[in-house]
C-alpha cells in the first residue's frame, strides 16, 4: 500500500477535487492519499467526490485553517 | 440483447441539467456527469473566502447533483484551453464579458472529445430554447451542435421535441415521445418536473453559474486587461477579482482591500508577489498594491489602506509596507477622506 500527499494548500473547489481526481488515477485500489486543503469546502466536497466514485475517506480532520483528508482509493 | 447506449451530459449543478440528465436515465441508458472548470465558475469560491458565508453550506452543486442522480461525475480543469474562448469570442459577448454562445460551443465540443476517448454514444445538455438570451436560443441551437463538431450526438432532452429528431432518437436508443417541449423563461415546467421526481432541495442561480454574467466582475476584468494592455491572464489574476475591494486612483496601480477577514486570509497567501499593506497602529486590512506605483503613489495608497481601518478618523496612521523582495519599511500617514476618494477610483 502507497500512501502519498497531495499539497492542495490555496487552491479553492472544485480545483482540491480536480487535483485529487487527478492524482487518485495515478493509483491503486487500497493506497492512500492525504489531501491538505486551505478551502473549508473541500470538508463537503471530497467526501461527496469519493463517495460518488467508490472511494473512502477514511480521516478528516479541520485545524488552525487547514483541513486534512485521507482518502483510500476504491475499485 | 441490445447495448446499453451510454451518455455524458454537462452538469452544471443547476436544475435543468439535472433534469435533463434524469430523464435520459429514466430510459435506462447509463449516463454519467461531466463539469468544467473555467476558473469563472461560481460554485464555492467567494462562499469559501468570505468570513460571513461561512454558515452556508459549502457544497459543490455539480457534484451534489451527481450524487443524488446516482451517477459518476468529471471534473474538467479547462482553465488554459477557456482563455481562447474568452478573449476571442467568435460570437461575442453578452450583456458583461460572458461569451455565452462560444463557451456552450465549446463544452459541447470538449464532450465530443470526451465521448469518443470513452466510448459514449451521445451527449446531453439541458438546454431549453428561450431560455438565456444569448446562447439558448431557437437560432444557436443548431449552431451549438454544428460548430461544437457532436452534430446529432447532442440531445437536450428538455426541449428536443421542438428540435430535428437526434440520432439517439432515431436510433431508438431513447424514445422521443418521452422527451419534452419546454420553451421559454418560465421555470414553471422544470419546478414541476422537479417535483415529479422528487427534488426538493436543488440549485437555481439567477445569472447563472459564471463570474462573468456579474456587471461588477465584469468591470474589474476589463480594467485588468486595459491596465495590463493585453487580454492575457493567469488563473490567480482572475480569481483575485472575485475577492476585496478594487480601487484604482492611477492607471499604474490600483488597491486590493479586504473586506473582512477570510478575505485577509486569502489575500495574505499573494503577499510574495505583490506590495501589501496593513496599519500597525489601528486594526485594518490587508491591502495589496497591483501595478508599478511610484514612492508617492506608495504613499497615497497607504493612504487608502488607512482609510478602511479603525484609524479613519485619526490624525496619523502607521502603515507597514512590506516590498515584494521582502524588504520592510513604515509610512505616516493621514487617512485619505471620504470626500476625496472620487467614486471613479472604485473598479
Amino acid at each position: 500500500m502507497t500512501i502519498e500527499t497531495l499539497n492542495a494548500r490555496r487552491l479553492l473547489c472544485p480545483l482540491p477535487v480536480i487535483r485529487t481526481q487527478d492524482k487518485v488515477k495515478q493509483l491503486k485500489v487500497g493506497d492512500r492519499l492525504e489531501v491538505i486543503c486551505t478551502d473549508p469546502g473541500v470538508m463537503q466536497d471530497i467526501p461527496a467526490w469519493c463517495r460518488i466514485n467508490g472511494h473512502k475517506v477514511i480521516e478528516a480532520t479541520a485545524g488552525n485553517h487547514e483541513y486534512t483528508l485521507l482518502i483510500e482509493v476504491g475499485s | 440483447m441490445s447495448k446499453q447506449r451510454k451518455a455524458i451530459a454537462l452538469i452544471s449543478g443547476g436544475l435543468d441539467s439535472m433534469l435533463a440528465a434524469k430523464t435520459i436515465m429514466e430510459q435506462g441508458v447509463h449516463v454519467e456527469g461531466i463539469n468544467f472548470f473555467t476558473g469563472f465558475c461560481v460554485e464555492g469560491h467567494t462562499h469559501a473566502i468570505r468570513e460571513k458565508d461561512k454558515a452556508k453550506p459549502k457544497r459543490n452543486n455539480s457534484l451534489w447533483v451527481a450524487e443524488q442522480l446516482g451517477m459518476k461525475l468529471h471534473i474538467v480543469d479547462v482553465i488554459e484551453e477557456y482563455k481562447n474562448v474568452l478573449i476571442n469570442p467568435k460570437h461575442g459577448y453578452g450583456a458583461h464579458m460572458n461569451p455565452c454562445l462560444d463557451c456552450k460551443i465549446f463544452m459541447v465540443n470538449k464532450a465530443k472529445q470526451w465521448i469518443v476517448e470513452n466510448d459514449f454514444d451521445f451527449i446531453i445538455t439541458g438546454e431549453v430554447i428561450g431560455q438565456r438570451p444569448m446562447s439558448q436560443r431557437k437560432a444557436t441551437m443548431p449552431i451549438v451542435a454544428k460548430e461544437s463538431g457532436a452534430d446529432d450526438l447532442l440531445l437536450r432532452p428538455l426541449c428536443a421535441k421542438n428540435l430535428p429528431a437526434t440520432l439517439p432518437e432515431r436510433e431508438g436508443w431513447v424514445d422521443r415521445e418521452k422527451l419534452h417541449d419546454i420553451t421559454g423563461r418560465s421555470r414553471k415546467p422544470q419546478i414541476a418536473m422537479a417535483e415529479q421526481f422528487g427534488f426538493d432541495d436543488y440549485s437555481q442561480p439567477a445569472g447563472g453559474c459564471c463570474f462573468l454574467t456579474d456587471k461588477s466582475y465584469s468591470a474589474k476584468l476589463v480594467d485588468l486587461w486595459k491596465s495590463q494592455g493585453h487580454k492575457e491572464y493567469q488563473l490567480d489574476d482572475v480569481m483575485l477579482l472575485k475577492v476585496g475591494r478594487h480601487i484604482r486612483p492611477q492607471p499604474n496601480f490600483k488597491l486590493i482591500v479586504a473586506r473582512e477577514e477570510g478575505e485577509g486570509r486569502f489575500l495574505q497567501g499573494y503577499k510574495n508577489e505583490f506590495i501589501s499593506m496593513i496599519s500597525v497602529s489601528h486594526r485594518g486590512p490587508l491591502a495589496l498594491i497591483d501595478g508599478t506605483p511610484s514612492a508617492e503613489d506608495l504613499y497615497l495608497a497607504a493612504q487608502i489602506t488607512a482609510r478602511f481601518g479603525q484609524g479613519r478618523d485619526a490624525e496619523q496612521v502607521e502603515i507597514n509596507v512590506t516590498m515584494i523582495d521582502g524588504s520592510e519599511r513604515t509610512l505616516q500617514v493621514k487617512p485619505i477622506r471620504d470626500e476625496d476618494m472620487p467614486k471613479a477610483w472604485y473598479v
